[in-house]
């Protein structure tokens, strides 16, 4: 936990270069607004934590920033490249964004592995397929992941023939094989049964430990304090409040942060 | 045991592979059938594939266009779309190279019945893999798009092999259906096994034995291709649960 603590001092922070940056991000879905002009910046080695209640477009501002989502207006900067946008928010350059999406190892809440590949195929498909990595590295840097997080003698086993919680363990072995620049989450303890959340977290808190530069959609409040430089909250698609772990879980100033912060516990 | 059998049924000497017997004929009959067959449901693979993705991912006129066809193509008997495809396409090719000043080709049978039953197949192919494209679960492809994998090697890395195991019975229903359409092409006087079975019976008066025959071998064809889809289909399942190869 020492790392982290050097990585919350404001000044350490500030030296950090940029890695991900949204300004006054604004996404509709039809006539529904999800996200109101939403800002966020993350420097290499933050872990920056979106909480809030269902529905306040967190995993929606996670997705803007790969372009999962399309956002209506606004202007996003990975890694000081903006991504040029159409006047209606669209990318402008599908070169780009793919570019840009093979820095960004995404983590999602149903593990997505591909159910045709076993865990070393899933690890090794984009590096060799899209990246041209040659396959014998390819393999050896998988095997290498796949010890770092537990699953070494997984690596011929079908998806759907191990557990949620080594499912996404070996998602996010998969993410990691593209030796990205951030990590995205996307409530990855979500679908998980109970007893198994605390082997993701662990492999979750051990990258962050190591100073990973990490944009983590969660419902685990406990962890978020723990790992997370910086916590958002949003609430009805607006940062609602922001600030250091120790400040916004210590002693949130809005009301309806503290009536989130009781009602998940 | 064959001669007895022979005694009690005497026109079975008449499928005897060398001339009087009628055997090789059928069987010649039974290769064009397959051969035709293998053709057309590659081509209706063909079509069925790009034009799935067409009426899922295409613009406003494609997809109008590939309803327009799959519509038509699926409401007209297939019979009348062979006579149709057959002889009007065959005069319109024709007509229209005398107008740039070239000969008149005669189309072989091989390649009409090919292109004819392929735009059948093609048809049913479209709706059988759009839907089992749609069957694949969103994710699987947006794990590809978030690593940035380009849309068409997705489709062809993520996609395809995940709708195939959708596919496949229908598909191989297709398959069944192509090799007995090809009957129809009887009708434009190309020699597969129901016309070779038809000139066989009425030239030796043996109806019963040949059309018995031509219906084994139909069945035959029938058995063998379930085997093989069979096999298909579980190497399509593979890592599924139910029924594919585990760990």
């Amino acid at each position: 936990m020492k790392a982290q603590a050097e990585q919350t001092d404001p000044a350490a922070a500030a030296a950090q270069p940029e890695a991900i940056r949204i300004e006054e991000l604004h996404k509709s879905f039809g006539s529904l607004e999800v996200l109101k002009g939403v800002n966020l910046t993350a420097r290499q080695g933050d872990v920056v934590a979106i909480i809030g209640g269902s529905g306040s477009g967190k995993s929606t501002m996670l997705r803007c920033i790969n372009f999962l989502e399309t956002p209506t207006s606004g202007r996003i900067v990975i890694g000081g490249e903006e991504v040029a946008l159409r006047p209606d928010g669209s990318p402008a350059n599908r070169k780009q964004i793919e570019h840009l999406r093979q820095s960004l190892g995404m983590v999602f809440q149903q593990f997505n592995l591909w159910s045709h590949k076993t865990v070393l195929e899933n690890l090794i498909e984009v590096p060799v397929h899209v990246l041209s990595i040659p396959k014998a590295r390819a393999i050896e840097r998988a095997k290498a992941l796949l010890d770092r997080v537990g699953l070494a003698e997984k690596a011929d086993t079908y998806p759907a023939f191990m557990s949620g919680g080594q499912q996404q363990r070996a998602a996010i072995a998969r993410a990691l094989a593209i030796e990205p620049r951030a990590m995205l989450f996307d409530e990855p303890t979500s679908a998980l049964d109970p007893e198994l959340v605390g082997e993701v977290l662990g492999v979750i808190r051990d990258l962050a430990a190591e100073g990973r530069t990490m944009i983590l959609v969660t419902h685990e409040m406990k962890f978020a304090r723990e790992v997370a430089s910086h916590v958002i909250y949003l609430h009805n698609g607006q940062v609602e409040e922001e600030g250091p772990p120790e400040t916004l879980f210590g002693n949130p100033q809005s009301e309806r942060l503290q009536q989130f912060l009781k009602t998940v516990g | 045991m064959l001669e007895t059998l022979l005694e009690a049924f005497p026109t079975l000497a008449l499928l005897a592979w060398e001339p009087p017997g009628w055997g090789a004929n059928l069987v010649r009959g039974l290769g064009n059938s397959i051969q035709i067959a293998l053709g057309a449901y590659a081509l209706g693979l063909v079509i069925g594939t790009a034009g799935a993705f067409g009426k899922l991912h295409g613009g406003p006129v494609t997809r109008d266009l590939l309803a327009v066809y799959t519509t038509v193509v699926r409401a007209v008997p297939e019979l009348v779309l062979i006579l149709i495809l057959y002889f009007a396409v065959t005069d319109l090719v024709n007509q229209g190279l005398v107008a740039m000043g070239y000969a008149r080709v005669q189309i072989s049978g091989v390649v009409a019945g090919i292109a004819v039953l392929g735009v059948v197949q093609g048809a049913y192919s479209i709706e059988v893999i759009r839907g089992a494209i749609l069957a694949v679960p969103t994710g699987q492809l947006e794990a590809a798009r978030a690593m940035g994998m380009p849309p068409l090697k997705a489709a062809w890395r993520i996609t395809l092999p995940l709708m195939l195991s959708n596919a496949i019975p229908g598909l191989a229903n297709l398959w069944l259906i192509a090799t007995k359409d090809t009957a129809l092409l009887a009708i434009v006087g190309f020699a597969e096994l129901t016309l070779q079975t038809r000139q066989a019976a009425s030239s030796t008066k043996a109806f019963m034995t040949f059309f018995l025959a031509a219906g084994v071998l139909y069945l035959l064809v029938t058995l063998i291709s379930g085997v093989a889809f069979g096999r298909i289909e579980k190497w399509a399942r593979r890592g599924q649960r139910d029924g594919g190869a585990g760990s």
